[in-house]
């Protein structure tokens, strides 16, 4: 008997608690109030919404029953007058002294209450004093009084219910026995529970779910009904009485005996029948059920359905001409296969990208993953420069001024000057004039062939719209591919839980290698006990003094790294200044071949740094000593990341502030182009270096002191590293058009190197990865300070600088950007028609005004995009509060099914 | 969301089993109208591997289509298989997969059926699902203090050596019940588990094998 209270209230009370001003429900709770006239619907609605609650929730099945009771009768009393309910109508008018009101009407919030508190026994009202001030927020503190009156009658109500349920012998079937083994001690509830609650605990379908086939079928039938319904619902008041949904057919089912569940198989069936093709597919899909039985399901749905329609048709056509058309098909069909297997080998890399992944796990495969996305960017920014501008220019080369051939010693593949300075490597070589123009002035004008079809083509304009455009393209693809990210790995509101993500997520499955998942339990091994340890200092936090110290160091290692890079910096910037000075000085003094040779100095410079500070502030990280690791790993891509940033900064400043003017009489893009070239190839052969000194020769030290530590592949400084090379090219991509392709090469060869030095030298690191995380921060920094930055020098140098005068496709204009203006005004002058064109740029790009009302219209697309994250905050606050409040009652239940068994044993 | 549950439509091979059936070919007319080409493509790539590597598990003699669809594989061999040789949680894949009354052998649908749960294809709900019957050493259900502890033995390695020490275990299982347990019954049920996995993106292209 007070087992069924406790269920009828668990029931109602789950349904209840789904009343928060989210769901819809306090609202109806309201309307209510206020008019009569929608009353049935609504309170359909609402027993579906507590029937729904209690289905998706973690109840028990017979509560369900009992709810069926209990709110029946709630609807047979507003539909036939109250005159089947007059008990219940009595018990409401003795509850009524909570609100002044007609007594005609029904009064739903009252009945929460009282369902409320019924749940609660006398002596633990806190629940049901939650739920009063959730439903009357403005109402005075109750009197005692007034909560034994709602007690009681509710008891009564019960009472009631129970004796029909019991009539209706829907009396709690006995458990089979079952015994169940372990946890049996209840987190929180100290007391061990008996074997009798055990098993009901067990036969909750929270628990089924995970363990027999049945209930998962039960619980996708249950989702097929929900889905067919939202499809096609009828009203509920134009529907008969008996249409109506039953509350019973919803329940959730413990272990199903054989007969049951193949009921239920079949009602399965019979439900994915009403789906529409894709909607089922969809269903079928997610089922976690084995392949054998989707299929037989499968067959199931179209077997019926063959029965219904399409026999007739179907029928008479395959039997005749079956055997051959199969075997025709069979045929075709391996064939296919056979060509999609060919097609699959040719998926880049794939083997390679097993291959690391099986032994380094997915930390080390983000770094290749990410250089081949690094790839995919450049060759898209070479699919556009290379048809547009590069093959063009080809097809017609300018009239060469200066041909006088310098000779190839080899060291020009280092500075890239030479021979290559004249060619469409760079914007030196490219004419200023539109080609292909049949009659132009700048060619003799004497064969003019009249009929050939000529499409004029405008180099400066398809130089500077082929650029932007690109580079357009890269950063919407970059956005995109960042906020998909960003979307994957960050959710609204989630909250750590890092010990059960790291015991249930930590296991890398791609891992094949018998070493390798050694490597890995140790390293989850270490992991854990880091975490606990980090868990017990959170606990037990450290002392002041200790505290004092920790910062200290800090201060002094983040003073010595800004220090460091202050110093780099200036070291960087005077050498760039004193070579500068001595160019000038000295040009005539020394050899062609030294000249040259002087120029890869600046850039060797700059990659030494490059190459030894990272060890440096590795050192730097040793003795900082951070708590946790990922920590460490973002303190030290932030510290890499300053230094290189302001190494290029400094770099973009003095080409554009001191070689712009002094070369002014030569052709200074092209210089600048040479400089990132060279940059470029004294990236790549210290990268090189780098992995023979830093890794191979490493190992081969180790291996001679015998001990057992190979150096750790660092994933952090290897994207940086491939960061920067990728700043270097977008910043060139204006200087030297096919400086892309120089990057895909290096890309390349960078892949394979790094996977047989990794295969070689390397051991996992040890350092605890979350790859999607990383992966994000990646994409990020790639966007933000490096393509950003590439976007802003390469716009000041579009709209502020000035071209040199003697070379490249601009050579006549004032800036880059004129080159649209005067097309403009060409446009203009030559065909009146297209105003609207010029109208366009006049009032649209030129005008402030415009630019500024769209970065208004951003801002307030962003501003209302903040508020509707804070927004989903709140509501996940709310939910979370709700999953506590639940939490809290299903402790309380599981204690008074747990007591009263106790009672019944002690009956017997 | 529009991919088909490919790994199971019909196949050729299936095609040679219900040769004369009336309904196939409406099956197979639907179940190729509504998924996107691309997908199919790359479905059915890794289901003709599969098949591939299933046959190479079989006994020379026994090395034919009709075959392998009948021939049930044992646990031993298929452990055998590299892709598993290195994976702690092994035994209990090929039990959570298998459907022989023993649980000690896998068919060749029993095979597809484990590596498109381990595939790309898989929805997460489906890979959390089965990590979670992975993770429940019972097969009660529920992930109690018990199933807790062999995971973590298990991730951790089976060595004397290598394990946590019984203190740092017991504070460990109490932590992540106090993360994941919402209902506090001191068990974690799938839904539970499902909501743990669900913060943690890696998740997804972890769980996967590769074949």
């Amino acid at each position: 008997m007070g087992c069924l209270t406790v269920e009828v209230a668990l029931g109602l009370k789950s349904g209840a608690l789904n009343a928060s001003p989210s769901s819809g429900t306090y609202q109806l709770c309201v309307n209510l109030n206020k008019g009569h006239k929608e009353e049935f619907k609504d309170l359909f609605k609402f027993t579906q919404l507590i029937c729904a609650r209690a289905r998706t929730g973690t109840w028990g099945s017979k509560s369900f029953a009992l709810v069926d009771i209990a709110t029946i009768p709630l609807n047979s009393c507003i539909k036939e007058g109250k005159k089947n309910a007059s008990k219940l109508w009595r018990l409401m008018e003795s509850v009524h002294v909570y609100r002044e009101g007609n007594l005609t009407g029904f009064d739903l919030s009252e009945m929460l209450v009282l369902i409320f508190s019924g749940g609660i026994g006398k002596g633990e009202s806190c629940l049901a004093h939650k739920a009063l001030t959730f439903l009357f927020p403005n109402s005075q503190d109750l009197s005692p009084y007034d909560e034994s009156i709602v007690h009681d009658s509710f008891h009564q109500l019960i009472q009631e219910q129970s004796q029909r349920a019991e009539a209706e012998s829907l009396e709690l079937q006995e458990w089979p026995p079952r015994d169940k083994g372990g946890g049996s001690q209840l987190h929180g509830a100290p007391q061990e529970y008996s074997s009798a609650t055990l098993r009901i605990l067990a036969n909750m379908p929270s628990r089924t779910i995970g363990r027999s086939r049945g209930a998962i079928i039960s619980q996708y039938y249950n989702q097929t009904v929900k889905l067919r319904r939202k499809n096609s619902r009828p009203l509920l008041r134009d529907m008969s009485r008996s249409a109506r949904p039953s509350i019973r057919q919803y329940d959730l089912e413990f272990d199903l005996t054989p007969r049951e569940e193949e009921e239920k198989r079949s009602l399965l069936v019979e439900e994915l029948q009403g789906l529409t093709i894709t909607q089922r597919n969809h269903m079928l899909q997610n089922m976690p059920l084995s392949l054998t039985e989707k299929r037989c399901l499968r067959q199931d749905i179209y077997i019926r359905r063959g029965r219904q329609r399409c026999y007739q048709i179907s029928q008479t056509q395959l039997y005749c001409c079956s055997h051959l058309k199969y075997h025709c098909i069979i045929a075709f069909r391996s064939l296919w296969y056979g060509l999609l297997s060919g097609l699959y080998a040719l998926k880049p890399w794939r083997y390679s990208l097993k291959q690391i992944s099986g032994q380094f796990g997915s930390s080390v495969l983000s770094y290749f993953l990410f250089l081949k996305t690094l790839v995919s960017f450049n060759i898209l920014l070479l699919l556009l420069l290379l048809p547009f501008i590069v093959a063009v220019q080809v097809a017609f080369p300018p009239t060469s001024e200066s041909s006088n051939f310098q000779s190839f010693t080899g060291l020009e593949l280092f500075t890239g000057g030479g021979p290559f300075t004249h060619t469409v490597m760079y914007y030196g070589y490219y004419s200023n004039f539109t080609l292909n123009q049949p009659c132009s002035s700048h060619q003799s004008s004497d064969h003019c062939p009249a009929n050939a079809v000529h499409l004029p083509y405008n180099m400066p304009l398809a130089y500077l719209f082929t650029i932007g455009f690109s580079f357009f393209i890269t950063c919407i693809t970059l956005v995109y591919s960042m906020s998909r990210s960003f979307g994957k790995s960050y959710r609204v509101g989630s909250t750590l839980g890092v010990h059960a993500i790291t015991v249930f997520c930590s296991w890398d499955y791609n891992v094949t290698q018998k070493w390798a998942s050694r490597l890995q339990h140790d390293n989850i091994r270490t992991q854990l006990k880091e975490l606990l340890a980090e868990w017990q200092l959170k606990q037990y936090p450290r002392s002041v003094c200790g505290r004092l110290r920790q910062m200290t160091v800090l201060f002094l290692v983040w003073l010595l790294s800004l220090a460091s890079v202050l110093g780099c910096a200036i070291a960087v910037y005077s050498f760039s200044e004193f070579m500068h000075e001595n160019h000038e000085i000295r040009t005539e003094t020394i050899s062609e071949k030294l000249q040259e040779a002087r120029l890869l100095v600046l850039p060797l410079i700059v990659c030494i740094i490059n190459l030894v500070v990272p060890y440096f502030y590795n050192v730097l990280a040793i003795c900082e000593q951070h708590d946790s690791p990922v920590l460490e790993v973002y303190v030290a891509i932030c510290r890499n990341l300053i230094l290189k940033m302001v190494i290029l900064g400094l770099l973009c400043y003095h080409w554009m502030g001191r070689k712009v003017k002094s070369l002014e009489d030569q052709c200074w893009e092209t210089f600048v182009g040479q400089e990132l070239y060279r940059f470029m190839v004294m990236d790549f052969i210290f990268t090189l270096v780098d992995t023979l000194f830093g890794e191979l020769v490493w190992r081969l030290i180790s291996e001679k002191l015998k001990r057992d530590r190979k150096p750790e592949f660092d994933v952090a400084r290897n994207v940086l590293e491939l960061i920067y090379g990728q700043t270097l090219t977008w910043l060139g991509v204006l200087f030297s058009p096919l400086l892309p392709v120089i990057q895909v090469l290096k890309l390349l060869f960078l892949f394979y190197i790094k996977k047989i030095s990794l295969m070689a030298n390397c051991q996992a690191p040890r350092k605890p990865w979350r790859a999607s995380h990383m992966t994000t921060i990646f994409i990020t920094l790639l966007c933000f300070p490096s393509f950003l930055g590439a976007a802003i020098f390469l716009s000041y140098a579009i709209w502020q600088v000035r071209p040199s005068r003697n070379c490249g496709p601009f050579r006549t204009l004032d800036t880059i950007y004129e080159a649209g203006k005067v097309w403009i005004r060409r446009l203009e002058e030559a065909s009146p028609s297209v105003t609207w064109f010029t109208w366009i740029h006049q009032n649209l790009v030129e005008n402030t005004f415009f630019i500024f009302l769209m970065s208004i219209v951003l801002l307030v697309a962003i501003y209302f995009n903040i508020q509707v994250v804070k927004g989903q905050r709140k509501v996940i606050c709310l939910l979370k509060e709700h999953i506590n409040n639940e939490g809290e009652d299903k402790i309380f239940l599981i204690n008074k099914i747990h007591s009263i068994y106790e009672k019944k044993a002690v009956h017997q | 969301a529009e991919e088909d549950f490919s790994w199971f439509d019909l196949t050729e091979i299936e095609l040679l089993r219900v040769k004369c059936l009336p309904h196939t070919l409406d099956v197979l007319r639907a179940s190729s109208l509504y998924t996107p080409f691309h997908i199919q493509l790359s479905h059915k790539t890794q289901r003709a591997r599969a098949h591939r590597r299933f046959i190479e598990l079989l006994p020379p003699e026994s090395r034919n289509v009709e075959d392998s669809l009948r021939v049930r594989v044992s646990t031993e061999q298929i452990l055998t298989l590299p892709e598993l040789k290195a994976n702690p949680f092994r035994e209990r894949i090929c039990r959570v997969f298998s459907t022989a009354p023993e649980r000690d052998s896998l068919s060749f649908e029993d095979f597809l059926d484990l590596f498109s749960v381990f595939s790309d294809a898989a929805t997460p709900e489906i890979k959390s699902h089965y990590a979670f019957r992975i993770f429940d050493f019972d097969d009660d259900g529920t992930l109690n203090k018990e199933d807790l502890k062999c995971l973590v033995n298990c991730l951790t390695g089976d060595g004397q050596d290598t394990q946590l020490t019984s203190s740092e275990m017991k504070q460990l299982i109490e932590n992540i019940l106090e993360e994941s347990d919402i209902d506090r019954d001191g068990t974690i049920n799938l839904s539970e588990f499902q909501h743990v996995i669900s913060r943690s993106p890696d998740f997804t292209s972890s769980f996967k094998i590769v074949l």
